[in-house]
């Protein structure tokens, strides 16, 4: 493992980790108060998860800590268990933070590393935002000078205007911290908007504590003392390296006491897992995290952390990705993060007694406002209607109850909104504990093919994903829904997930077989169905990546492409061997100047006789410009029915006994069609043996698989036929 | 040997049971489950007399109980080799599974059974079959049987998948590393069962082999059902299979191997006793 050592690459992931622990900082402590713990926590929740997991972890340049979804959910949990007794409360959730350590330890050594794939994609998404909300909110109110705000979410919502009538009796003491939220939340807002190369040298957060600090110096030098309400300065203890608290584990036999370990557990691995793979898709050098072993390092760290009163430990996203762009190579950087962590809160204890509730406040509003901005309800919408109505549903019970009812409310929505619009409880029920997958190494193409049948949707991702997991990134793959009736939206995200590490590997990821599926929205990512959704629509919804890919393809030649054609069904009524099937459609055409070349994917069905299905596959036809004899030219005789017809054999070709024996060339004119393959065509088509090829005289199909052919297998089969046309029409 | 209701599919099942009679030049014995009559009889006659090969000799027997017991006991008396059954079609979707009466006879039978998913008045040409390769004692006749049927029904093309179950390769995959290791692993596993049914393929006599195109593709993957999807998507005709040892409810219960393509059936089946 080259250059992946803890202490390699040294002088980049020191540095990395100083600028990270410069973010880290004001968020733990930050973190911490708005969780209801000790301002203290948050700085033991980075330290030890930074020492631990660049230890022990899996995964190579993420960066650990409190995360801020826990917020929320640690928060309540200390209100609910203390009764209203924050420091009592504090020891009673520090004593759940232990065991959602131990049982995410639990779940690494089980390997349920994909936990969050058992959930529809909306419905986390809803999840998030409504965490987003909460944080938002409860911020919004810190940052205004209301320590404590009381209520639920609406009422907090609701209270708003006499929040804004209360500002007019503030204190000036009270003003001025307000005044630094607000501004410190505009430097959150606009951060990203300036483009300035010194003022980028200090991430966001720390230009929040450097206004505090700098408006303390201010006011402590001219003024003698800073206006700021001690209330609402942070306060670190003096003794907090010394004075551990004592997890108090006396309600575990309560009921609440669990469903509060279980959201803790719940929201820290998703919240991990989504940044562990997020991060895997920034990392330069393109390794795959071990996402068990993440876990299992997460968990002890989580264990350490709440013995000695910190938070649980998760992998955190923003921090990671300033890691990465700090040119962090390995593990060791999460270490150094946390030693200046450490060092900062020593060195600087006093002045970090300067900065106000309110700064840090705005930092957080910041975040709630990223996981719950407009733009996540547009992109919901966009997918479909029905993502929107899951992920509201989802989002909307998650505030009204508590998260782990609403993540449920979710997932059933989704399966419901999935029987509704199949009109099928049974494709569900019937093939729910069937094996769906097949994958094997394709041995003509040495390519991965992965087929579904039945349905894939996020109860059933996981065998899909299974078989995934076991193809090396650097070889292609194709994945074949064609024979699969419903694929949804989750799949579709992961499987987005998977086309871009194969890219990034060197490998690729095709999807074929989703072109026909019925679909209600333009978005790639949106649920497709082989049942009608309202009417049969099939053509107009959205494209597929693969039309996409095939239209790009006909621009790139100077070609044209067409969803769908009504005029092309008779397209092989001339050719003998077709002459049986019926064509039931044909679409993703792609023509060449005056329609002498065009490929397109083909619908048809055989009668009663070879293939006893619909065959879906990709033809091209190469219109000639002379006339050839009638022939067919194969090598595996796939196209044998010709043998059916009356004077047509198996041709040889005495000059030339290689070809002769590696091929069968058909016809019912032996002499013609021994003329047409001279030295020139025979090299040729020996060349190209993989297709089978048809000749009605004036013009040929072509076909290479049984199965529509990937956009990169359409692009060579269009070379081909421009190279045959040219050989033919000389 | 082929089970006889008056159903609508009743020429399309004597047809392709006249019709593999031909080919293999054997006797076909009718069964039917009921009552004889004189309009039945009538019937049945008219539609061999339709038929436009010669089959070599045809018996039919009429006998009333029921339809399993009826069946399996003359499949004993008349020492049958193969029994011909034909699938039912689920409404309106392209999947085809065996009724219970069927599923009863396949796993009880004393012989060969064949499944037909469609059957055809006219002739169906068979191109392509796929049979297992399992490490099991039967496999050995059951490719051989396969490559006499397939080449007797003028097919042009055998694959033979080797299941090799996903546990044979001990190594999980969690990151770059474990990848690459089961990966090798795999390729080594793909190595030893290619020259295994290649051993198994030297027994079969090269006049045999030379009629045939022969493929061996490694699947890794759930026995049973990775090689019935597999014969979906590469549209085979004929799938020939290892009958399973004796089946327990257990079996029912939690299906594996057989079970899998009986609820499903991807196209005709031989499973081969």
């Amino acid at each position: 493992m080259g250059g992946s050592g803890l202490f390699s690459g040294l002088r980049n992931n020191v540095f990395a980790g100083f600028v990270v622990s410069l973010i880290a900082l004001p968020l733990a402590l930050g973190l911490a108060v708005a969780s209801g713990f000790p301002m203290v926590a948050g700085i033991v929740t980075a330290v030890v998860g930074g020492v631990l997991v660049s230890i022990f972890g899996g995964s190579h340049v993420t960066i650990t800590g409190p995360g801020y979804g826990l917020v929320v959910v640690l928060l309540s949990a200390v209100v609910v268990l203390g009764d209203g007794n924050m420091q009592t409360g504090y020891l009673y959730v520090l004593s759940a933070v232990i065991i959602s350590g131990g049982l995410l330890l639990l779940f690494g050594y089980l390997r349920f590393g994909a936990l969050s794939d058992f959930f529809p994609a909306s419905a986390i998404q809803g999840m998030l935002s409504a965490i987003g909300v909460t944080l938002l909110m409860k911020q919004f109110y810190v940052m205004l000078g209301i320590m404590k705000p009381k209520g639920t979410i609406l009422e907090l919502l609701v209270n708003l205007p006499e929040l804004f009538k209360s500002l007019a009796l503030a204190s000036s003491g009270e003003l001025y911290a307000i005044g630094i939220g607000v501004i410190s939340l505009c430097i959150m807002f606009f951060y990203s908007k300036i483009t300035n190369r010194f003022f980028r040298l200090i991430p966001a957060p720390m230009w929040v504590v450097l206004l505090a600090l700098c408006f303390d110096a201010y006011f402590t030098l001219f003024w003698g003392g800073n206006p700021i309400n001690e209330k609402l300065l942070i306060s670190l203890p003096n003794d907090m390296l010394t004075a551990i608290p004592k997890p108090d584990f006396s309600k575990w036999r309560e009921p609440v006491f669990w469903g509060i370990v279980l959201s803790i557990t719940l929201v820290s691995s998703v919240e991990s897992l989504l940044s562990i793979k997020a991060v895997d898709k920034l990392d330069p050098e393109k390794r795959r995290s071990n996402i068990n072993k993440d876990m299992r390092a997460l968990g002890v760290a989580t264990v350490v952390s709440g013995f000695l009163g910190g938070m649980n430990v998760g992998t955190v996203i923003s921090r990671s990705s300033v890691n990465v762009n700090n040119q962090a190579t390995n593990r060791s950087s999460n270490f150094f993060h946390a030693v200046f962590l450490l060092l900062f809160v020593i060195v600087f204890h006093n002045q970090l007694g300067k900065i106000p509730f309110t700064a840090l406040a705005a930092i957080l509003v910041y975040t709630g406002y990223k996981l719950t901005a407009p733009a996540i309800f547009v992109r919901m919408y966009q997918i479909g209607k029905e993502q929107l109505f899951v992920f509201l549903i989802t989002l909307v019970s998650t505030l009204l109850t508590d998260l782990i009812t609403g993540i449920l409310i979710g997932t059933l929505t989704t399966f419901i909104v999935h029987v509704l619009l199949n009109k099928a409880f049974l494709l569900f029920s019937r093939n729910l504990l069937k094996p769906n997958v097949l994958m094997y190494k394709e041995n003509e193409t040495q390519n991965y093919y992965v087929g579904i049948i039945h349905f894939c949707t996020f109860l059933n991702l996981y065998k899909l994903k299974s078989k995934l997991d076991k193809i090396p990134q650097n070889e292609r793959a194709v994945v074949d829904f064609s024979l699969c009736s419903f694929v949804d939206h989750t799949v579709q995200e992961s499987l987005q997930n998977y086309e871009e590490l194969f890219d990034r590997k060197g490998g690729a990821l095709e999807i074929i077989g989703l072109d026909i599926h019925d679909t209600d929205s333009s978005h790639p990512f949106a649920v497709r169905t082989l049942r009608p959704i309202k009417k049969l629509r099939v053509f107009g919804g959205g494209r597929t990546k693969r039309q996409l890919q095939l239209d790009a393809l006909a621009h790139e030649k100077g070609w044209v492409y067409k969803e769908a054609t009504a005029a092309q069904k008779r397209v092989l009524r001339d050719h003998p061997v077709y002459q049986t099937t019926s064509v039931e459609r044909v679409y993703n055409l792609i023509e060449g100047p005056n329609k002498q070349l065009s490929l397109f994917d083909i619908n048809y069905s055989e009668g009663a006789f070879i293939a006893k299905e619909n065959i879906q596959t990709t033809l091209l036809r190469v219109q000639l410009g002379r006339e050839i004899p009638v022939f067919s030219f194969d090598r595996e005789l796939l196209l044998e029915k010709l043998s059916h017809l009356a004077g047509i054999h198996d041709i040889d070709f005495p000059d030339y006994p290689e070809f002769s024996r590696d091929f069968y060339v058909q016809g019912n004119n032996p002499k013609k069609i021994r003329a047409f393959f001279d030295a020139k065509m025979v090299s040729f088509f020996s060349a190209y043996g993989f297709y089978h090829i048809m000749s009605n005289g004036r013009e040929l199909i072509v076909r290479q698989f049984l199965r529509p052919a990937t956009p990169a297998e359409a692009a060579a089969m269009i070379e081909f036929g421009i190279a045959l046309k040219e050989k033919i029409d000389g | 040997m082929v089970g006889v209701a008056f159903s609508p599919n009743l020429q399309a099942n004597v047809f392709e049971a006249l019709r593999m009679s031909v080919f293999f030049h054997a006797t076909l014995v009718m069964v039917h489950v009921g009552e004889k009559t004189s309009e039945k009889e009538a019937v049945l006659t008219k539609i061999i007399a339709g038929f436009e090969g010669h089959p070599h000799d045809i018996r039919v027997f009429w006998r009333a109980g029921n339809p399993v017991e009826v069946l399996l006991n003359a499949c004993n008396s008349e020492q049958a080799d193969l029994l011909i059954l034909g699938a039912i079609k689920r409404e309106g979707l392209l999947k085809y599974y065996l009724g219970s009466v069927a599923r009863k006879i396949t796993r009880n039978a004393p012989c060969d059974v064949l499944l037909l998913i469609k059957p055809s008045v006219n002739r169906v040409a068979c191109a392509t079959g796929v049979v297992n390769g399992l490490a099991h004692p039967k496999t050995e006749e059951t490719i051989a049987r396969a490559f006499y049927v397939l080449s007797n029904l003028g097919a042009q093309k055998l694959t033979i998948v080797e299941e090799i179950p996903e546990d044979s390769v001990a190594i999980k995959v969690d990151d770059d590393r474990s990848l690459r290791k089961s990966t090798i692993a795999k390729e080594r596993i793909k190595l030893r069962e290619n020259s295994r049914v290649q051993l198994l393929l030297n027994n079969i006599p090269d006049k045999v082999k030379e009629t045939l195109e022969v493929i061996v593709q490694p699947i890794f993957g759930r026995r049973g059902y990775s090689i019935g999807h597999f014969a979906r998507v590469r549209r085979a005709d004929l799938l020939i299979m290892n009958a399973p040892n004796k089946l327990t409810i257990w079996d029912r219960l939690f299906p594996h191997d057989l079970e899998y393509i009986l609820s499903d059936l991807p196209t005709d089946v031989l499973i081969v006793r």
